[in-house]
């Protein structure tokens, strides 16, 4: 008892921290997402109704086939995302790979891991915006492509769709990616390698039989990290999307705006649910903690 | 008001050398005198109409600090709403008082301490131009710039004496065009959905904003003329929504715009050729120097009004400052500024005063210019012999359709958008 007192008090700042800035909010949240409301105030009264009617609808298909906005939007995010995550995760192995196993000194690795950094120094809308005159209508690609005589016409769908919106996400987000690969390869035991082509594995069945399932600690961070900020993004899909691509987070925030707290609640909750679901199954795969 | 524009250099750098001197004082020796003197206004607003050159042109006439809080015209009234005393005066758009005046959060102005307050436009008072009466569907301010009193949460429907929102600025928004690479007259709001614009057409990203605008469109195609395009049922609503999809759907738009400045990107890039867009978003496209109108169209405008508010929790001194604030916004610099800039002010007779003579035949009264016309800033804006697109302001305002607005419905709409969005 002597010794778990200090422990407590160790434990308590962040307890503190954690508490007041992450539990509270959330609880506040999940509260208000079964508030009443009208046009200017909350009605603190049990309510099913906000999550009846994000989910209004959605029991059969439209008129025309479609899926209600709800279900229509979370396929289009987890589409997005999915995209997002196969990118990303391909780049950012590959460039940790490189980082890791072909750049021997340190010194070297150290300055390429910061090149790797250089992107982060603007800010994100910027880097985002800076796609626009690239890949637009007038900008420097289709002036190329038209220039070289390859299309007769400007490429539309360079700019504003999916497209754009992936490119933007792998641009701003492949770095979440590299670091936590690079970290799990760093810790491989090279002797690992050397028995692998000792008793006679490729180049290939070494990486897939012992780098790729020895960095899966890695893999599975990264892929927390770009899931769950693709889940909620609504900047990104809104810029580089045109405002035309639906997203969870964009819905949250137009009823936001418009003093629906208690139905942006609702949603907040369903989407934290989803993505926690995500975060769960991805868990099963990796016991993170026993890795780390 | 003491100063004529002739001494008002010299007095002004008189003015900021004490100040200065002042100010260096206090910071070490008497911060709480400094304080005390004269009175800071948290101004909140959107960026739009928080123009430095007015804040400090103020100060320098009365001392009163203006300190500008900049949100987008949502989080005005999110703020004006959840967050009343963040803020000392509020500059909000008429048709957000739905929300807010039930709250009462707000407090009635006394028109009796405002000098020009019988001056101001019969548009805002009783929703006429030149005598006539002009659209008043939506939320026109003549519905909702009276308070039964002072501390009042119910809209007076007859003149009392405290109003909602002193009026400031206001203007009539239609579609914006690029006629260089469009090539032919436009002159109806449905060619925004005409689909020979293809892949090039843009509309606003603001629902209750963008919806009154495809009201517009519907209304000029001859699919429904609505009883009331500010205030929809749900089957209007549905109509209009379905409008939308369907050309969403075929490819019509190249993309939504939620800001003033995605509106003017859009248009300069080439991206799009015709949007509904506001009219500095126009004059910020030709400034760049690329051809762009704000083309009047035969069905009218869709009209916006903002104006100053006060918090319920004022008093005093800052109370007095409001008020002195809003006397000296009426009293004919700042709406000559505003003049200047393409927007109207609410007093016109004191902004004529201050604005020169070719000046006001160009903007007001729609007369071939005799002069370049230059923005406050000094740029230029028209060439002499131009004509302002609209014409004069009797032509403009005398041809308002509908008013920006909240609907009754509002939540479904926002539903129903929404599905517009993910369409």
């Amino acid at each position: 008892m002597a010794r778990a007192v200090p422990a407590w008090w160790q434990a308590g700042p962040f307890a503190a921290v954690f508490g007041l800035f992450f539990l509270l909010p959330l609880a506040l949240t999940l509260a208000v997402s079964f508030w009443n409301f009208n046009e200017y105030e909350l009605i603190p009264a049990f309510s099913l109704r906000n999550y009846l009617t994000v989910f209004e609808g959605c029991g059969a298909l439209g008129d025309r086939g479609n899926l209600c906005v709800t279900l229509a939007t979370y396929a289009s995010t987890l589409q997005l995302c999915a995209l997002v995550w196969a990118c990303t995760l391909a780049l950012g192995f590959t460039v940790a790979y490189f980082l890791a196993f072909h750049v021997r000194s340190p010194g070297m690795q150290t300055a390429l891991f910061v090149l790797c950094t250089v992107p982060f120094w603007t800010s994100n809308v910027i880097r985002m915006i800076s796609w626009v005159p690239l890949l637009g209508r007038n900008g420097l690609v289709n002036d190329f492509l038209m220039g070289a005589h390859l299309v007769d016409h400007p490429v539309e769908w360079l700019l504003f769709s999916r497209f754009s919106v992936v490119l933007a996400f792998v641009h701003l987000y492949t770095m979440f990616m590299i670091v936590p690969i690079f970290n799990s390869m760093m810790r491989i035991d090279r002797s690992l390698l050397e028995a692998a082509s000792d008793a006679g594995a490729s180049a290939w069945q070494a990486l897939w039989n012992v780098v790729v399932p020895l960095s899966r600690t890695g893999i599975l961070i990264g892929s927390i990290f770009v899931i769950t900020i693709v889940m909620g993004d609504f900047v990104t899909i809104g810029v580089m999307g045109g405002q035309q691509i639906a997203s969870v987070g964009k819905i949250i925030q137009v009823q936001t705006s418009y003093l629906q707290f208690p139905l942006a609640a609702a949603n907040a909750v369903i989407l934290l649910a989803v993505v926690l679901m995500i975060i769960w199954g991805l868990t099963q795969l990796v016991d993170i903690r026993r890795e780390l | 008001m003491a100063h004529d524009q002739n001494d008002a250099p010299k007095g002004l750098l008189r003015r900021s050398l004490l100040q200065g001197t002042a100010g260096i004082l206090a910071t070490g020796l008497a911060p709480a005198i400094h304080a005390q003197d004269k009175p800071v206004l948290r101004y909140l607003g959107t960026a739009v109409n928080q123009d430095k050159e007015i804040a400090d042109k103020f100060k320098a006439d009365t001392g009163i600090t203006i300190q500008y809080v900049a949100v987008t015209t949502d989080d005005v009234t999110k703020r004006a709403v959840t967050a009343p005393n963040s803020f000392d005066l509020l500059d909000t758009e008429y048709f957000s008082l739905k929300k807010i005046v039930p709250t009462g959060n707000l407090k009635g102005i006394d028109v009796k301490r405002v000098k020009n307050a019988d001056k101001i436009t019969a548009l805002f008072t009783r929703g006429e131009v030149a005598g006539k009466k002009v659209g008043d569907q939506g939320t026109a301010p003549k519905k909702v710039i009276f308070l039964e009193g002072e501390k009042s949460k119910v809209f007076a429907k007859a003149p009392t004496q405290f109003m909602s929102l002193i009026p400031t600025t206001y203007n009539a928004d239609t579609l914006g065009i690029r006629p260089d690479l469009i090539k032919r007259p436009i002159n109806s709001w449905a060619e925004l959905l005409n689909p020979e614009f293809k892949g090039k057409t843009s509309i606003l990203n603001i629902p209750s904003i963008g919806i009154m605008d495809a009201a517009m469109v519907v209304e000029a195609m001859g699919k429904y003329k609505y009883p009331d395009k500010g205030n929809m049922t749900k089957k209007e609503i549905d109509l209009t929504i379905a409008t939308l999809i369907e050309a969403k759907k075929a490819g019509q738009f190249r993309a939504l715009w939620k800001d003033f400045n995605e509106s003017v990107n859009l248009m300069a890039s080439g991206e799009v050729v015709i949007q509904s867009m506001w009219s500095p978003a126009v004059t910020a496209v030709r400034t760049k120097g690329i051809d762009c109108v704000f083309q009047p169209l035969k069905e009218g405008y869709r009209a916006w009004a903002s104006g100053f508010g006060l918090p319920a929790t004022l008093s005093g001194k800052k109370l007095d400052a409001a008020y002195e604030f809003i006397n000296w916004f009426l009293d004919g610099w700042a709406g000559a500024y505003l003049n200047r800039q393409g927007y109207y002010s609410a007093v016109l007779e004191t902004a004529k005063a201050k604005m020169e003579p070719y000046e006001w035949a160009y903007w007001m009264e729609g007369k071939p210019a005799t002069q370049d016309i230059k923005s406050p800033h000094g740029d230029l804006l028209a060439k002499t012999g131009s004509v302002r697109d609209g014409g004069s302001y009797e032509q403009r305002m005398g041809g308002i359709a509908c008013w920006n607005a909240v609907m009754d419905e509002n939540e479904y709409m926002v539903r129903k958008w929404n599905e517009f969005v993910a369409a």
